[in-house]
């Protein structure tokens, strides 16, 4: 964050014997083959799954970055400044950090953006859509064959007030070509009865929250649904794993809806495992900003995240100013 | 195979569970359920906080007071079903600033808004300035996204795992 960031564009190399480009960002290259994607900087290499890359690769863009930290595992990922963004390899790992190959490097987000857009264009097939649910879509395995035409990030919908107000993000209905979720059929569809009284048309409001989120086709995605002040809640339907790993730069709240995830807890800074939340439906319980979280979602499930959005808050826990957990007792 | 999806409800919730190498104050976990169901009728518990916002759980039993706040909040029912009631103050009677939800003395003098009838999943506005109320023929749930105020009641000891 000290150093300058690099407003630079991404440098895009021939196509391989697969038909995929190979990608310069930075200190940065990346390319693929049929199984995995191959990650190399100054001082050192890492691979991965191509589905776990461009699951955690989409969502990371569409949420421009999200709060603080997004691993894409243990090693890579990128941490958010709000205007800038690292992307780093180990620096947050301490097998990494002994074997001094740790690497972190500042760029613009519009950078780091239209690098991330390039790369998901340029190595997702048709056929594979890497917001679905694994059981949902294709294979982003073997050779290139034709790019998807699918928007990548329609599904990052921010309500400034609430849901389905007049002017404000609509409802998911069947009209708005979102029928319910195979793994919600049995929730029901009914909504809430409003009678207002003349003059007052327009000031009362009421949704069926839970059907709106049984009708997402993707996962892992909060979209605000409802924001007073600087407090979002945001909902989202999760199934299979998160394909990130969220360090965030303040307290999150978490509310299960429905079913339940099992949470895995890492330190945030080594990624020494701490342990394991089971929530269940009905329960809260905050992830600290001094941890990682990874959810893992055995049947689809409904979950609310509340977020603090006020601006200052990174540098008051960066600098000490706040307690890294949210409630004192 | 039929699918079934799992909510709560007063009468039938499984609290998950927490076990970390960790302080467990630091994550304050609860269940919404079990919280309204150690409840008196309409306390406000808090179940969440960020620094000035609150989520907070409310067991509506019968008709409870009147409330305002000088901002939007937004109650999800999670078991049951309530009536919501708006009556427009006069921007006299209505807060200026200040946070969170405050009790009225009694009925509020007004234009009735009208009402809203909600059910387990819904979500209704609480817009800024009316002031509303809470009905339900029988115990119901709801989770209400505000601001720290005079009616939100902490007591975080007494509701989380620790
Ligand atoms: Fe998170």
């Amino acid at each position: 964050m000290t150093e300058e960031a690099k407003n630079v564009d991404i440098v895009v190399g021939p196509a391989n014997h697969l038909g995929y480009s190979s990608f310069q960002l930075g200190g940065f290259e990346f390319s693929r083959d049929e199984y995995f994607v191959h990650i190399k900087w100054p001082k050192g290499k890492h691979v991965m799954e191509i589905d776990r890359f461009l699951r955690a690769m989409v969502r990371d863009i569409g949420w421009g970055f999200f709060y603080g930290w997004i691993f894409f595992d243990d090693v890579f990922g990128t941490h958010n400044h709000y205007g800038t963004v690292d992307i780093f390899a180990g620096a947050y790992d301490e097998g990494c950090k002994a074997a001094g190959i740790d690497y972190l490097e500042t760029f613009t987000s519009d950078s780091v953006s239209k690098g991330f857009e390039t790369i998901s264009k340029n190595w997702i097939n048709e056929g594979y859509d890497p917001l679905n649910a694994p059981m949902e879509t294709g294979s982003p395995m073997g050779e290139k064959t034709r790019e998807s035409d699918k928007p990548l990030l329609r599904n990052f919908i921010a309500a400034k007030r609430m849901l389905g107000l007049k002017g404000d993000v609509a409802v998911r209905s069947d009209e708005t070509g979102h029928p319910i979720n195979r793994a919600f059929a049995d929730v029901p569809v009914d909504n809430p009865d409003i009678e207002v009284e003349p003059g007052f048309e327009g000031q009362l409001h009421a949704i069926n929250l839970f059907d709106h989120i049984a009708r997402s086709d993707v996962t892992w995605n909060p979209s605000i649904s409802s924001a007073t002040r600087n407090s979002l809640c945001c909902v989202t339907s999760e199934e299979h794993m998160l394909p990130v790993i969220h360090g965030n730069d303040r307290n999150e709240w978490f509310f299960q809806l429905s079913d339940e995830i099992h949470w895995k807890v890492q330190d945030k800074n080594t990624g020494r495992p701490r342990g394991i939340i089971v929530m269940k439906a009905g329960d809260v319980c905050a992830m600290p900003a001094d941890i990682r979280h990874q959810g893992f979602s055995p049947k689809r499930s409904m979950l609310m995240v509340m977020e603090n959005a006020s601006p200052d808050l990174p540098e008051l826990y960066a600098s000490g100013k706040l307690a890294p957990y949210p409630i004192e007792f | 195979m039929a699918v079934q999806t799992r909510f709560g409800s007063l009468g039938s919730y499984e609290k998950g569970s927490i076990e970390l190498n960790d302080d467990l104050k630091h994550y304050a976990f609860s269940n919404m359920f079990e919280v309204a169901s150690k409840s008196k009728p309409f306390e406000r518990v808090a179940v969440a906080k960020n620094i000035e916002y609150v989520a907070e759980v409310t067991k509506v039993d019968g008709a409870s007071p009147w409330y305002v706040a000088p901002h939007d909040e937004f109650a999800i029912v999670m078991d049951g079903e309530i009536e919501f009631n708006f009556v427009k103050l006069d921007p006299s009677a209505a807060p200026a600033g200040g946070q969170g939800a405050k009790q009225l003395a009694g009925a509020p003098n007004g234009q009735k808004m009208g009402k809203v009838r909600g059910r387990r999943g819904h979500q209704v506005l609480l817009p800024a300035g009316a002031a509303y109320q809470f009905v339900s023929k029988s115990p119901s749930v709801a989770v209400i996204q505000t601001l720290l105020g005079p009616v939100t009641v902490e007591r975080w000891s007494d509701i989380c795992t620790l």
